[in-house]
């Protein structure tokens, strides 16, 4: 049987990532990598599940979100909790087992947001989302100042305003989390992206992405063909809330101390530039664009005074590149080998 | 009885195409008409669109919808489907009522349609596009999707060699991979078809289907409109302002102006017709 198209560049973009996780631990190991750099490992990871499940919302359902730090935030706290609870309270010793649950908690909890918010939002027609993703974004952080969670023998206490719990602080307000485990390691974030790739790929590759997709596109049509818009908006939104809430436990696992103000307004934007210089709807432009913006900062330490001039070349040229009619076209035509398109003609509306 | 009549409808409208006699089949509309509208209307700020439409459609039945632009005929599809709720008047499809129902009720009730302004999903391939008309009838959800279950492999197949069958009815499988969007125009009206077709519909409603099209196209469209009835045995409405079209293959036509019916009968009856011929000759003067 002939391999479908797709199944060929999802086995080629899984190859090259697998690649470059080689050549990275091979880097680590060899000791050829800066300390800065191997620093930026985990956030590398984490920033590229980020980009990629953004896109799935923005760039394969079409809708706008502008709360993605928002679903990483919830994500890292939980996490953070849930890790310092599975070792006291479960006895989960085995820091990657910890990490594992303590990411998957962290995207429960995220999806549990993502359902809370797209229930009354995606119902609406228009650009709602946005506006109440970058609201959700903005209130997560400012609850999260206010709150304060310690483990007090087998207990999980919360508190609203009141910093004067007993047991030992987790989460301490406005200062966040502290003593955290770093317990993050840059294979499990490896395979959360290799895990972040499957699902997206996956589902765009299957009926409900194709849902998801048309939906996009074309909603009347979509409707008319017999598709429940609001759910498969729903289905593209609370996964990729679940995969930030699993990057955000990923990212407050990898520190000693955590502040909700980490994931403000700025840093969903920065996700969302990843998502629009890689290309809306092109999942592997995100993990290049992510991938390159986080570490560029550290190699062009070495430029020093021109570093934020390099950087912002580096922006536009990336811009430029993704954005060209011509190279997009030479592209497409490398990795798709795609019919020249004809020309609509005839009669408009 | 409704789920039956249901079920009993999916079996019938087979995806297989029966083989074609050639001969109108029989229509029975002594039986439950697949659509009939009732004092069907509604009203956008005052003006009435649509007013007092009443219409009957029986099985394997071909219907023209008449009249000058801006007469109301988008607007009587856009109720039928649902898109717009009717202020006044009821709905039928096979017997069933759809008040309260949304577009995706009224699709899955077996009304299925194309639009005047092409609506594909543009970047989108042509089989994926009629990949998402047949949605409803592939069954394997998200999760089998995601981890490529068996269920995802059989499917998909099954899907696959659905969507290439319905396009070979327009000649189109060679087209299958290509970008939807960039598809000639004639084509693209085509595939709207096609889309449409592949819910399964028991009333297929075409909204200008001959746009654009030059006559060579306009003359192949109304054999295979005639053939589509033949092989998946619905009935099929027509907006058509290409009377060499309507006049020829419409077993029936209704004539809408100003929102109104002015005229129900067969293409001789209409064409003989002094309101009729009024209503058209009164807009030419004023063109
Ligand atoms: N959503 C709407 N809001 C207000 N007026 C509308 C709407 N849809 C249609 N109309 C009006 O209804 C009338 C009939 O339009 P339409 O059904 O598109 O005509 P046509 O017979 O050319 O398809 C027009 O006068 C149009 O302006
Ligand atoms: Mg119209």
């Amino acid at each position: 049987m002939k391999l479908k198209k797709s199944t060929i560049n999802n086995i080629i973009s899984y190859g090259i990532v697998i690649v470059t996780f080689i050549i990275c631990q091979m880097m680590i190991s060899s000791g050829s990598m800066t300390r800065s750099l191997k620093g930026q490992m985990v956030p590398i990871c984490v920033y590229i599940v980020m980009a990629v499940s953004l896109n799935l919302v923005v760039g394969i359902s079409g809708e706008l979100s502008l709360g993605h730090a928002g679903f990483m935030s919830v994500g890292a706290f939980s996490g953070i909790i849930g890790a310092a609870w599975l070792r006291s309270v479960l006895g989960v010793e085995n820091e990657i087992l910890r990490l594992v649950l303590s990411m998957i908690i962290g995207g429960a909890f995220a999806a549990i947001f993502g359902v809370l918010i797209g229930i009354p939002v995606l119902r609406l027609r228009g650009d709602y989302l946005a506006i109440v993703t970058l609201a959700f974004g903005e209130i997560i952080r400012n609850v999260l100042n206010c709150l304060y969670f310690s483990l007090d023998g087998n207990h999980l206490r919360i508190s609203f305003n009141n910093p004067n719990i007993p047991g030992t602080i987790l989460v301490n307000g406005p200062n966040g989390a502290k003593d955290v485990d770093k317990i993050a390691t840059f294979p499990v974030g490896f395979v959360l992206i290799l895990f972040t790739l499957f699902m997206v790929l996956n589902l765009i590759n299957s009926r409900s992405g194709r849902a998801i997709m048309a939906t996009r596109d074309n909603r009347i049509a979509a409707e008319a063909m017999g598709i429940n818009v609001t759910k498969y908006k729903m289905m593209a939104f609370v996964t990729a809330a679940a995969l930030a809430g699993m990057a955000g436990a990923l990212y407050g696992l990898n520190f000693s101390t955590v502040a909700a103000s980490k994931f403000k307004f700025d840093t969903s934007i920065l996700v969302l530039v990843f998502v629009v210089l890689g290309g809306i709807g092109n999942i592997w432009g995100s993990i290049i664009a992510a991938a390159l913006l986080t570490v560029l900062p550290e190699l062009l330490r070495a430029f020093a005074d021109y570093r934020m001039l390099v950087y912002a070349i580096v922006l536009i040229l990336v811009m430029l590149a993704t954005n060209n009619p011509f190279i997009r076209s030479l592209f497409d035509r490398l990795i798709h080998r795609r019919k020249p398109a004809t020309q609509r003609g005839g009669a408009s509306e | 009885m409704t789920e039956n009549t249901r079920k009993k409808r999916m079996l019938d409208t087979r995806m297989v195409p029966a083989p074609s006699h050639g001969i109108i089949p029989e229509r029975d509309l002594n039986s439950t008409p697949v659509l009939e509208a009732r004092h069907l209307g509604i009203e956008f700020g005052g003006l009435k669109a649509v007013d007092d439409f009443n219409l009957i459609i029986g099985k394997t039945e071909i219907a023209g919808l008449i009249g000058p632009n801006g007469a109301g005929k988008t607007t009587v599809f856009n109720l039928l489907t649902k898109v717009y709720q009717p202020t006044m008047g009821t709905i039928m499809i096979n017997g069933r009522d759809t008040a309260g129902m949304n577009t995706v009720q009224a699709n899955k009730l077996g009304i299925a349609r194309t639009f005047q302004n092409i609506r594909l999903f543009d970047n989108m391939t042509v089989e994926d596009n009629v990949r998402i008309g047949l949605h409803n009838q592939v069954k394997y959800g998200m999760f089998s999707g995601i981890f490529r279950l068996p269920a995802y492999w059989k499917q998909e197949k099954q899907q696959h060699e659905q969507a290439l069958e319905l396009l070979s009815l327009f000649d189109m499988q060679d087209m299958a991979s290509s970008r939807a969007g960039s598809l000639p125009y004639g084509a693209q009206r085509r595939l709207e078809i096609v889309r449409a077709l592949a819910t399964k519909p028991c009333l297929l409603l075409l909204d200008e289907p001959a746009a654009g099209m030059n006559p060579h196209e306009t003359e192949e469209l109304m054999r295979n409109i005639i053939k589509i009835r033949d092989r998946f045995q619905i009935a099929i409405m027509l907006i058509e302002h290409d009377m060499n079209l309507v006049m020829g293959i419409c077993e029936g036509i209704c004539v809408l102006n100003y929102g109104r019916i002015i005229a129900k009968g067969t293409a001789d009856e209409i064409q003989a017709n002094p309101t009729v011929i009024e209503a058209y000759l009164g807009k030419k003067k004023e063109g």
